[in-house]
Order: C-alpha cells, then structure tokens, then sequence
C-alpha cells in the first residue's frame, strides 16, 4: 500500500535521512523505531511532502506522490498525526474535527462525528470546548480523531504514547487495534519498544536517518543486541 | 452636551470606513502572514471605481447602492488576481519580500488609477435619500454618518458569522492558527488563501467606495489610509475582526476628540496608543498569542568572511576608483554620485538592524529624516555651521532611536515592523505638523555647505570620505564581537540568554548603532540638497531603503553598496519617463519574483547552488 523507496531529505544542508525504504501492507500495523533525533519525524513529513525528499520515491497504491502538495496527499488518502498534536486551540473540538472533514472513499464506510465519540467517549462531553481546554490525552485523540474525519486509508501516527497518562496509553492500544479491524493500515513512530509490541505487527528501526533493522516484532525480540544498540529501553 | 454627541457620531462614522479597511487587511494577515501594503491602493480603487459606475448606472438610490457593491466585487476580484499572480509565490518568503512586493503593487496601481483618472482630485457624488442632515440633540449630523454608523458593525456582524458559522470560516480559521497543519489535513490552502485575499479586498474596497459622499477622492488615499489601517490591525489584534471594529472605534474617536484638544497632533496620538499596547499587550487587545509560530524559512547567511588580500584590494581600487571620478565626469553625475554613496550608508544601516540584528524596520526613514533635520534644525534656528549640522545629525537620530529603540527591541516579527513603522509616523506627522519648528509642509530651505564646499566636486570628495568611512566602521562593527552577539540573538535567543547574555540591551544599542549610521547619511544629504521636506520622513522612503536592501540581498555585507547604487540609478533613469513608478514597481516585482536573494545574494546563490550539487554528487 505505501512503499518508500530509497529517500534522502535534508533540512538546509544538513543530510537527515540516508537512503530510508520502508514499506506498509493493506491493513497491517507498522512501527517506525528509534531514538530522539533518529529520523522518525522527518521520515513521516517526507511521506506527507512536508519535506519533500531530495531523492527517491513514496508511493501510495503504485501510485507516485512524491513531489505532490501535501494537500493532495492527504486526499490520496494518507492521514496524518503529527507528535505536538498541533490541535486548532482557538477552535472546538466540534469545529476541529470539522476542519478534518474530507469527503467519504469509495468503499469504505464515513467516519462521522458521532462514529467518532464512539471511539474516542471522552471527546463527546467536550464538544463544544475549545481546544485549548484539553489535557494532553484528550488533545491526542482529538487529533487522531480529527484525521479520522479525512476516511484516510492509511494513518501516520508519531509518538501516539508520548506525554500522556498510562490509562489513555492502554486506550490508545485498544484504539490502534480497534482501527485495524476495521481494515485501516496504520504508520507509527514510537520510542517506546513496550507500546509498539502491543499493536504493531512489523517494526523498522531508525538510528541517525538510517534503517538498521527490518523484521517482525517477534525477530527483534529474537536479537536483544540490535535492540540494545538502537534503542533506549 | 449636543455638540460632544455629535463628535461621537461623527468618531464612529470614520470609524466604520476605517473598520473596513482594517478588517480585510486583518483577514488577510492573519491567513496568510502578508503584510500587505497594497490595501490601501484597494480601498483607493474601490472608491475611483465606485466613482465610475456611478457615473454610468442610472442616478437613483439603487444606482448609488448597486455601484458601491460593484466596485467592492470589482475590488474583491482585483486582490484575488493579485494574490494568484503574484503574492502566493512568496508565502514562504521573509517579511521583507512580501512587503516589499506589495509595494511594488502600490507603485503599479498609483500609476494605473493615474492613467485611468487622472492626477486631479475628484469630489464624488452624495448618497442619494441620504444628502440632508438630521438634528439630533441640536447638532447637525450627516444622515450619510449615521447610515455608515450601522454599516459597520452589519458588516463586522456578517464577517463574523462568515468565520464562524461557515465550513469556509472555520477552515480559515484552522489556516489562520497552523497553515502546515492545515494542509495536512487536505485543506487546499492555495484555494482558500485566494478567496480570503477576494473578501479582505472586498472589504477594502467597500470601505473605499463607502467613502465617495464624505472624501474627495485622490491619488494619495492609498498611503493615508494604510498607515491607519495599520494601527487599527495591530491595536486590535492580527488576524482579529472584532478586534479590528474595537480599534477602529478607538482610534475613530481619538480622532473625532483629538481634534478638539490637540488638534496639532491627532495623527501623532493614533500612534502613541499604538505604541503603548504593543508593549503592554504585544498581540494586540483581541489578538492571541502565537502558539505555533512557523516562521518563514530564514534566508540561509554565507558564513561571514573577514577580507582576504584580494578583497582589500578590490576594495582599495574601488575607492580609487571612486575618488577619481570627478576628473571624468561632470556636475550631474557627481549629484548623483553623491546620492549613491548617502544611499549606501542608508541602506548598510538598515541592512545591519535586519541581517545582522534580526530586526525588520519598516521605518527606518525615520532616522534618516531625523538625521537631516536634526542638521536643518541646527542651522536654522541656532546659526550653526556645517560642522555643528554634521555633528547634530547623527545626534539626533541617535537619540531618537535611543527612544524608539527601547520599545522596538521589546517586539519581535511583524510587531516589530509594524512599531518602527509606527515611531516613523509619528516623526513624520511632527514634522508635517509642527510648522513653527519645521516649517511644515514647506521643509527647511538653504542648508547649504560653506563656501569651500559648494562646489560639487568638493562636495563629492566630503561625502565619499563620510560615506566609505562610515561603511567601513559599519563592517568592522559587524565583525567585532558586538556583531557575533547580535547574530547568535537573532539565531539562538534562547541560547543567548542561557550563556547569561542581556540580549535586549544588545539589540537596543544595535537599533541606536544604524540609526546614527543613516542620520549620518541624512545629514551629507541635506547638505547636498539645501533643504529638507518631510518626504524624507515618510513611508514610501523607508520602502526605498528596504528596496535596496533587497537589491542588494538581505545576508550580504556588500550587498547594500549594490542595491543603492542600481535602485537610484534605476529611479534616475526612470524618473524622466510618465508612468515611471509602474515601471519601477514592475522591476520590484520581478526581482523579489525571479531573484529573491537580491542581486549580489542571487549570484552568491547560484555558486552555492553549483558547490551544493557537487558535494551531494560526491557523497553519493
Ligand atoms: N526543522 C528542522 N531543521 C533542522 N534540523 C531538524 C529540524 N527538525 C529536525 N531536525 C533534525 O533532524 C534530525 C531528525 O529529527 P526528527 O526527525 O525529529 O527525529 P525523531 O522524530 O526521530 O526524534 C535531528 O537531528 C533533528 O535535530
Ligand atoms: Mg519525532
């Protein structure tokens, strides 16, 4: 469904990602692993053409998005959630997810806003909060929930687990595993070897804008010295 | 009693035009982050255009109603062709290209609505059912006013339902707070940006055509009402329309009450209340704070070099180059030369506060004119000599950015901008307005050199030793420790701070370093000239520094020497022919366009952009 192939970004002159493939299946869950500063961030914004990358290519259903406007690539159907969240503070959550809102895929059943406080209960009590009026949980699943509205088909999510309460961690896992029974494939970027064996069935790690492993979760547990070597557990 | 109710109304039916304007250029700011000087030429249009369609609809009330909305549709799609043409290339620019693109379009709409219209003012027409005056309390009024009394807030009422109450609205407003995040989200923002420049544009322009029963239309509405509007925005809040209708009330009734305590001062007034929330509440009274300020990629500096050989010897030969010009050319060129090397030292103070300190001045005329008067002043009413005129110019700009200064530093972005331009506005009005002193509109006439130096070649010889001198100490300033200061603040604040550096005072003394350094300029040119006008005060001068900056490109030590020399050739050249400011503004418009880096900075690009190539080839 998403196959990078060989990018190199850079911001100004400094060489961020060297060379990054990666690839995600229809429906399946994938964590992007690393360490502060690895490269996980930049590989998402490159994927998005927030970055656009100097070299290689990203397709998305064979189809090449490199060098589209970001916009276009979310209506590919990419759905993206940055790791700040970057909620509209000075707008409600009703109005937030509002400005998500992207006409339905063929095929796929609409996210609407009520689906949503299925999801996501706590949200529907704030609804006509402003944004600013959240905790950092809430602002987390109002941003997913948010690209939710766009019926993405695949989801970029980074660092869904850092900065909030370990109960809306296990509600983020439930969540994950939830969106992918219902067929959503799902890009995640995560420090935290422990939240990724959770939900993620495949996982690449990253060190200093470099893959250096690729494998199921199980074969990284299998090699305690590569996880040893790139993360911080 | 009556007559202080009538000023009120009269305070909020100026306010409703004014609120207008202010709006629109605060819808538009607040989306896309363009400061955009050319809505005071929409809302210019607006009422020249509502003039015409008067004219040609049939008299009646619906002919008067029906041409305003024309004309503010006609506006709207104007800034909308704007926006597509030009300004949505620059979204991703500094500050200082947006602006001064923008005037590039003021230059070529001033010369458009002069071949259309012609250069006499024109008395519009008055509202028809509402051309008498009703009494209320006593007091004449307008009905004209009170009709403009409800057609503010009906307006600020349906803009605000707009922005709240509608899809459009609230994808505005998710691109006012994040525009990457936006466009994350599948917001296509070249679409949006384009139909927020047609509503702020059709505001302007409504407000213009709005004006036609109480203003004579002319070809200088544009830079009055800007410099307004302006203030409206900022005391109101960028990007806030309730905001916008709070200030333009203020600073309506300001004007309305001024009038009658300090009638000398009124303009002066609008920009100490400015002033004074900035720095109390810098985000203006309705504003919010930035929570994601996604700063326009900084234009990327060539690491600063200290002259090697060769470049002293370049340096050298041009001096001596320059020194021996008068043996080959006459009078004309030497005046001109003369303005050259005044121009250089203008534009190398401004290119110090904005390359060197971080800092945008959109006024830094203020410092020149300071510097010039300050010369003037001296030797009109204390009789001194020239060398007392000399001395007193930096003096006075100095202190005056001394004074400025201290509010400015405490800004930073656009608010910065917008505060120098504000302290500019207020010499300005001084000037204009304090005719005793200055002698108002009429300058101050025979400020001429002693007789050893009436001559032009002598005169010459004066300037190019002021002006390379004060070049050269800019430069070594820049490279003493003093300049590394101010470099690391305007790249790493936070870091500066950490190291237990006072950032502020730094930047303070910075802003009163280039301002002594364009008083100088000022006062070698009031000298070349005889006399002083507050012209050299006013906005359109500080635009001509930042074009010469931009000429000359922002990053580069050299670069201002370049960008004052082309832009006062350019402006001599094209001055003799009719429409010349379309032409110079056709020329801004094609460099900020095709050479954003300024000329220097464009071809220092290109070498970069060739050695970039190579060592990522080479990586590979
Ligand atoms: N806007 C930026 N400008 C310059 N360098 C950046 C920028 N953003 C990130 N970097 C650098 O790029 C590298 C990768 O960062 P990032 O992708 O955010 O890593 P991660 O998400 O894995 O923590 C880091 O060294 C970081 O300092
Ligand atoms: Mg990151």
């Amino acid at each position: 469904m998403l196959e990078v192939n060989g990018i190199n970004a850079y911001y100004g002159r400094a060489h961020i990602l060297h060379d990054v493939s990666l690839g995600v299946g229809g429906g399946e869950v994938v964590a992007l692993l690393g360490r502060n500063g690895s490269g996980k961030t930049t590989t998402l914004k490159t994927i998005m053409q927030i970055v656009p990358p100097e070299t290689g290519s990203v397709h998305f259903d064979g189809e090449a998005i490199t060098s589209l406007a970001t916009y276009k690539v979310c209506r590919k159907g990419i759905g993206y959630v940055p790791e700040d969240r970057r909620i509209f503070s000075n707008l409600s959550v009703a109005k937030n997810l509002e400005a998500g809102r992207l006409p339905a895929r063929a095929g796929l059943a609409e996210w609407t806003e009520d689906k949503l406080f299925k999801l996501f209960p706590n949200l529907r009590e704030r609804r006509g909060n402003l944004g600013h009026q959240l905790s950092g949980g809430e602002q987390q699943m109002l941003s997913i929930a948010r690209t939710l509205m766009g019926n993405p088909k695949l989801l970029l999510l980074d660092e869904p687990s850092e900065g909030i309460a370990p109960v809306i961690v296990e509600q983020m896992v439930r969540t994950i595993a939830e969106l992918k029974t219902q067929g959503l494939s799902i890009l995640l970027s995560e420090q935290n070897l422990h939240f990724a064996r959770l939900v993620a069935d495949r996982a690449y790690i990253l060190e200093t804008g470099s893959i250096k492993f690729a494998g199921t979760l199980q074969e990284l547990e299998s090699r305690p010295e590569v996880r040893d070597a790139f993360l911080a557990v | 009693m009556g007559f202080y109710f009538a000023q009120f109304l009269t305070g909020l039916a100026s306010a409703s035009a004014l609120f207008l304007v202010a709006s629109g250029l605060s819808i538009i700011f607040g989306v896309t982050r363009i400061v955009n000087f050319a809505h005071g030429s929409l809302y210019m249009v607006g009422a020249y255009l509502a003039y015409s369609v008067v004219n040609w609809l049939p008299h009646g009330v619906f002919g008067f109603w029906a041409a305003v909305v024309i004309a503010a549709l006609a506006v709207g799609v104007l800034g909308a062709v704007v926006e597509f043409v030009l300004l949505r290339h620059l979204y991703r620019s500094p500050e200082l290209f947006q602006l001064v693109a923008t005037f590039g379009v003021v230059l070529v709409i001033q010369d458009a609505a002069l071949a259309i219209w012609g250069p006499e003012d024109i008395v519009g027409p008055r509202a028809p059912g509402l051309d008498s005056v009703v009494r209320i309390f006593g007091e004449p009024i307008p009905e004209y006013d009170l009709a403009l009394i409800v057609i503010g807030p009906t307006v600020l009422l349906a803009v605000w339902l707009v922005l709240n109450r509608t899809r459009w609205g609230t994808l505005v407003l998710a691109a006012t707070q994040d525009r990457e995040m936006a466009a994350a989200l599948g917001i296509n923002q070249t679409l949006l940006f384009t139909s927020v420049f047609f509503l702020g544009a059709f505001l302007a322009g409504l407000g213009g055509a709005l004006q036609i029963p109480r203003e004579t239309i002319s070809l200088l509405m544009d830079l009055n009402v800007i410099a307004e509007a302006f203030v409206v925005v900022v005391i109101g809040g960028m990007g806030s329309v309730p905001g916008a209708f709070l200030a333009a009330a203020i600073i309506g009734e300001l004007n309305a009450f001024g009038v009658l305590v300090f009638p000398q001062v009124t303009i002066v007034l609008a920009f100490l209340v400015m002033a004074v929330v900035l720095v109390l509440r810098p985000q203006g009274l309705l504003g919010r704070p930035e929570i994601h300020a996604h700063a326009p990629a900084h234009v990327r500096e060539a690491p600063l070099q200290p002259f090697g050989h060769r470049q002293r010897l370049a340096v050298a030969t041009v001096i001596v180059l320059l020194a021996a010009l008068p043996m080959v050319a006459g009078d004309f060129t030497l005046v001109l030369a003369t303005d050259i090397l005044v121009f250089a030292v203008f534009a190398a103070s401004l290119q110090f506060i904005m390359g060197t300190g971080g800092m945008v001045s959109f006024g830094h005329a203020a410092y020149f004119g300071l510097g010039a008067y300050g010369a003037a002043l001296v030797v009109k009413h204390l009789g001194g000599g020239m060398v007392s005129g000399l001395v007193a110019a930096p003096l006075a700009a100095g202190l005056g950015a001394l004074l400025f200064g201290w509010f400015c530093v405490r800004l930073s972005g656009v608010y910065l901008a917008m505060l120098t331009l504000a302290a500019a506005q207020i010499v300005w009005a001084t000037a204009f307005q304090w005719q005793e002193v200055t002698g108002g509109d009429d300058g101050i006439l025979g400020v001429w050199p002693p007789g050893w130096l009436a001559d032009r070649t002598a005169y010459y010889y004066l300037a190019l030793v002021v002006c390379c001198g004060a070049i050269l100490a800019l430069r070594r300033i820049v490279y003493a420790p003093f300049g590394y200061v101010l470099r690391g603040g305007r790249d790493a604040p936070l870091r500066m701070a950490a190291i237990g550096i006072d950032l502020r005072r730094h930047q303070w003394f910075a802003f009163v370093i280039a301002g002594v350094f364009a008083g100088i300029a000022g006062g070698i040119y009031v000298y070349s000239k005889g006399s002083v006008f507050p012209d050299e005060l006013a906005i359109p001068r500080s635009v001509n520094g930042l074009i010469m900056v931009l000429f000359g490109g922002i990053q580069t030590i050299l670069g201002p020497i370049v960008g004052a020399l082309t832009f006062t050739v350019l402006e001599d050249q094209l001055s003799r022919l009719e429409y010349w400011r379309a032409i110079l503004g056709a020329v801004i418009l094609f460099v900020v366009l095709i050479a954003p880096q300024g000329i220097v900075g464009g071809l220092a690009r290109l070498a970069d952009a060739v050695t970039d190539r190579s060592m990522r080839e080479a990586e590979r």
